[in-house]
């Protein structure tokens, strides 16, 4: 089924479409070092794709690659059925592309409301001088926008800390401003960078109803690279398994765990 | 007396259409979403619960059936409540952070057909037990999130239902129904939440609701400009009797909060005249300025220390309208506009003209501090079975050692054994299918027994309430042992969350003590002492030794009453884990369920009786998910310092 691009129903009813991402062939170098080795593989509208790997397997350069960052040397990326030409992160973003970080990368002086509507930057037409002037379409774009941005807050239960400069915040709520950050750019495809890195259980648990809920929802596709077993089992519908650049897996969760190098990858092989 | 029932009005529905009538245009209510607060008027709310009315009419609702009403404060619910009440249901609101077994337990009982709930969560609870609920028929659900892949077979969105209500035009046989109601006809049931066995449904008919309503509004002059925070849980009957039946009589605005994590944000910007809360809201608005004032500056510091000094002299007297200096008036001025004026602010209490406090004694200190400020906080006395009101303090007649004068329309009366009783317009109907439990309760002639021991003071006529009637007991040499007096007196420290105290049949006394994490925790920051867990910390000995000093203190005091003096604790340890309603220790109220803990903890007991030093034990937990697991720790069991009481003096 997963070979085929008929749009599929999931056993707990979402339809996945057809591919929204493409990457084909991708190889990434940096000086001598092959950080991604001629990997493919495809994003389906509607899906959680995770990325998994363990450390320096290339996951997150494949996530820099996507949003734009990173240009690879070899291979094509193609979204929405076209071959997207090289383009700067902002343009990227603009196709509807938008993402978290592995590291928070919040303006820690700033609200959190503040920091929402930054996301919103790409959805605002009018000019600096009139909304410096705060005058005319400008004030009406504010609006519309703040309350696309007040309907996440609430969507994310973060209405308690709207005010509150991001800087005060604990580690588990910095990574829910940021998810909502990115969510307030209405984004198409989501990638997610470690979302639930550094966090506790029950935090955990909050978090991938939220991944959950954001994809049910809205709909958005979503990317995610994640080193909790657990949770990318669970959460996501294929998985994509990277080691040393390569691509050693590749299927649904079932598939992947039964896969023998995805095993000796994650459980080390023994050298007699 | 039936003035009410008289005048044509006869159930909640008839004051809301007094309402639409007498102020249609005015604010009834108003919620916080979207960063926004949305106000609907008392027509836009009646023509609300008429939709969800008509909508339920024709899903099959019939005279007679009840309504589970489970979810946090939103205007919606409280409509549901009375769409209920319009076409003849009983509304039954449940308690929403209940667990699953406990929502089971009294949708079962009452026979639920229809349940409104908020959202998934409690969608997914009841799918736990749905099995077990033969009656149930229908979910409608107010906030859809989650539960698109729902199978909508039995759910429906409360803005559905009131689409169909809408289109079916069915709106006269509503009139019609609601026209039938007298003023006997159950209008709420709720459940107690009950230290022993099973919750009971206590039905309150709208005589009961009304009348109490009525007497207590005028009692404190209370007006249709009001506002009020509706934050405290729809299914205790203090919120029924404030959002619903006050409001509903005096017709002002009931405000509800964006989220729970947001109601002190929310009391700020709402600044409501007319304030519930029960002791520890208090208690934790108070611990937090405490704590900020030792973290600001050092004027700041001097500035809040020497006028508090001044308001803790002369503000309770300023308020009571007591004879005062003019000096200590000025005094009192130029704090109130440099700190207490400010301060009231923060809190959100500027604009408080009556506040109340009740379910549990509040300490000396915290209910000084309020008062202090100028904000008229007072006491009442109360049950479910009342429907609220027994005992409340007047303006002018208010201390933090009695509950008050019996409300308008009460009277009361005092057992051999000292329990209080009590008749009013307000004792419940009885207890829904219990008629065994309703007996126990109320005798023929009306009187109801409130389970707690007091007496009416000489002089004032105050009523005071010293323990659970039951509690009351005898140590092995007959002495009297209250352990709740004891254990409020160690709860007034601001490290102590919680204590439970033993001792009845014993030769002496042991307490169990729960340190207040938020106290402690900040306190062993200032003190760079670092912790890894609450059980770390509760036992660390510097912690121990100064609830030590606090237990010594303690038993300084109650030595002074001759009656209770021994009461004193002996011996005490510090618990490694918070008491937690998820594990049945103490009520979703956060009254201690005393047998329960006292079965656990057993072995602790014996290990404090036993004279040892330490104890090794393992405890079950549940967490919030439902799910299990043990935590293992070795206490220390500390000797504490006892009081010479007289007759040992006398010796």
């Amino acid at each position: 089924m997963l070979d085929s691009v008929e749009p599929y129903v999931t056993a707990d009813g979402r339809t996945i479409g057809g591919v929204l991402m493409d990457m084909r062939g991708i190889t990434l170098r940096f000086g001598g070092v092959e950080a991604i080795k001629n990997i493919s593989f495809d994003i389906r509208e509607g899906e959680i794709r995770a990325i998994i790997g363990p450390n320096g397997a290339g996951k997150s350069s494949m996530l820099n690659v996507i949003s734009g960052f990173y240009h690879p040397q070899e291979g094509e990326v193609w979204f929405r059925g076209e071959k997207r030409a090289a383009m700067k992160p902002y343009q990227v973003a603009r196709l509807g592309i938008a993402r978290t970080f592995q590291n928070i990368a919040l303006f820690e002086g700033m609200t959190v409301l503040d920091n929402i509507m930054t996301g919103r930057l790409t959805h605002m037409k009018t000019g600096m001088l009139s909304q410096a002037l705060w005058y005319g379409r400008a004030q009406a774009e504010e609006v519309a926008n703040r309350e696309v941005v007040e309907r996440i807050i609430d969507f994310l239960e973060i209405q308690a800390i709207r005010k509150t400069p991001v800087g005060r915040l604990p580690y588990g709520l910095k990574k829910r401003v940021e998810l909502a950050r990115a969510l307030a750019a209405e984004p198409k495809l989501l990638l997610l960078d470690e979302p639930m890195a550094g966090m506790n259980v029950e935090e955990k648990e909050d978090m991938s109803r939220f991944i959950l809920d954001v994809n049910d929802e809205f709909g958005t596709t979503i990317a995610l690279i994640e080193h909790d077993m657990g949770v990318v089992m669970d959460i996501s519908d294929r998985v994509v398994v990277m080691d040393y650049g390569r691509k050693i897996g590749d299927g649904t969760p079932d598939e992947v765990r039964g896969n023998q190098e995805v095993i000796d990858a994650y459980l080390g092989v023994a050298h007699d | 007396m039936n003035e009410t029932a008289s005048s044509g009005i006869k159930s909640i529905p008839d004051l809301l259409a007094r309402n639409v009538a007498r102020h249609g245009t005015k604010t009834a209510y108003r919620e916080k979403e979207f960063g926004i607060w949305q106000s609907w008027t008392w027509t836009e709310a009646a023509a609300e619960i008429d939709a969800l009315a008509t909508g339920l009419l024709t899903m099959g609702a019939d005279v007679g059936d009840h309504i589970a009403i489970v979810g946090r404060n939103r205007p919606a619910l409280y409509w549901a409540m009375v769409a209920a009440q319009r076409i003849g249901c009983v509304p039954v609101p449940l308690y929403q952070d209940a667990a699953a077994e406990e929502v089971a337990y009294a949708m079962d009982h009452c026979g639920a057909r229809f349940a409104v709930v908020g959202d998934q969560e409690q969608v997914d609870k009841i799918a736990d037990v749905r099995a077990s609920l033969h009656a149930l028929e229908h979910i409608i659900y107010l906030d859809g999130r989650g539960l698109r892949k729902y199978d909508h077979s039995h759910m429906t969105s409360y803005a559905d239902v009131q689409a169909a209500g809408r289109k079916s035009g069915r709106i006269a046989d509503v009139e019609g129904r609601s026209a039938a109601r007298s003023y006997d006809d159950t209008c709420v049931m709720l459940y107690t939440s009950g230290t022993t066995g099973r919750p009971k449904g206590v039905v309150l008919s709208n005589r009961n609701v009304i009348e109490t309503s009525k007497n207590s509004a005028e009692f404190d002059h209370l007006k249709a400009g009001d506002e009020v925070l509706a934050y405290l849980p729809m299914a205790w009957v203090g919120d029924f009797i404030f959002s619903i039946g006050q409001a509903m009589w005096t017709g002002f605005c009931v405000n509800c909060p964006e989220s729970p994590d947001t109601m002190m944000t929310d009391l700020r910007e709402i600044g409501p005249t007319y304030f519930f809360a029960p002791p520890r809201v208090f208690e934790n608005q108070l611990t937090t300025v405490m704590i900020r004032m030792e973290d600001a500056g050092r004027i700041k510091k001097w500035l809040f220390d020497h006028f508090m000094a001044v308001a803790r002299r002369v503000g309770p007297a300023i308020l009571d309208g007591k004879p005062v200096s003019g000096v200590d008036r000025f005094r009192y001025w130029l704090g109130n506009l440099l700190v207490y004026g400010p301060l009231k602010n923060t809190l959100g209490l500027s604009r408080v003209r009556v506040g109340y406090t009740a379910g549990e004694a509040i300490g000396p200190e915290i209910f000084d501090f309020y008062r202090a400020l100028g904000i008229n906080l007072k006491q009442l006395y109360g049950q479910t079975e009342a429907t609220v009101f027994i005992t409340q303090q007047p303006d002018g007649e208010v201390r933090s050692d009695t509950v008050g004068v019996p409300s308008p329309g009460v009277e009361l009366k005092i057992a051999e054994n000292g329990e209080v009783f009590y008749r009013s317009p307000g004792v419940f109907v009885a207890y829904y299918k219990n008629a065994e439990s309703t007996a126990d309760t109320k005798d023929a002639e009306g009187w109801v027994a409130t389970g707690d021991a007091g007496f009416i003071e000489e002089g004032s006529g105050h009523l005071r309430i010293i323990d659970r009637a039951k509690d009351v007991g005898k140590m092995a040499d007959g002495r009297l042992f209250a352990p709740k007096y004891v254990e409020n007196k160690l709860k007034f420290y601001p490290n102590i969350l919680e204590a439970v105290v033993f001792g009845a049949g014993r030769d002496f006394c042991v307490a169990f003590v729960n340190i207040d994490l938020t106290a402690v925790g900040n306190w062993a920051e200032r003190n760079n002492i670092a912790y890894s867990s609450y059980q770390e910390l509760s036992q660390h000995p510097q912690v121990l030794a100064q609830i030590s000093d606090h237990v010594a203190e303690v038993n300084k005091s109650v030595a002074a009453d001759p009656m209770l003096a021994g009461c004193q604790v002996h011996r005490f340890l510090v618990l490694h884990k918070e008491l937690d309603p998820d594990d049945g220790e103490i009520t979703r109220t956060r009254k201690v369920r005393r047998r329960t803990v006292e079965e656990k903890y057993a072995d602790l007991i014996a290990a404090l009786y036993g004279g040892k030093d330490e104890i090794y034990t393992e405890t079950e937990v549940t967490y919030e998910d439902g799910r299990k697991g043990k935590i293992k720790a070795t206490l220390d069991l500390r000797d504490a310092i006892v009081a010479p009481t007289r007759q040992v003096a006398a010796e």
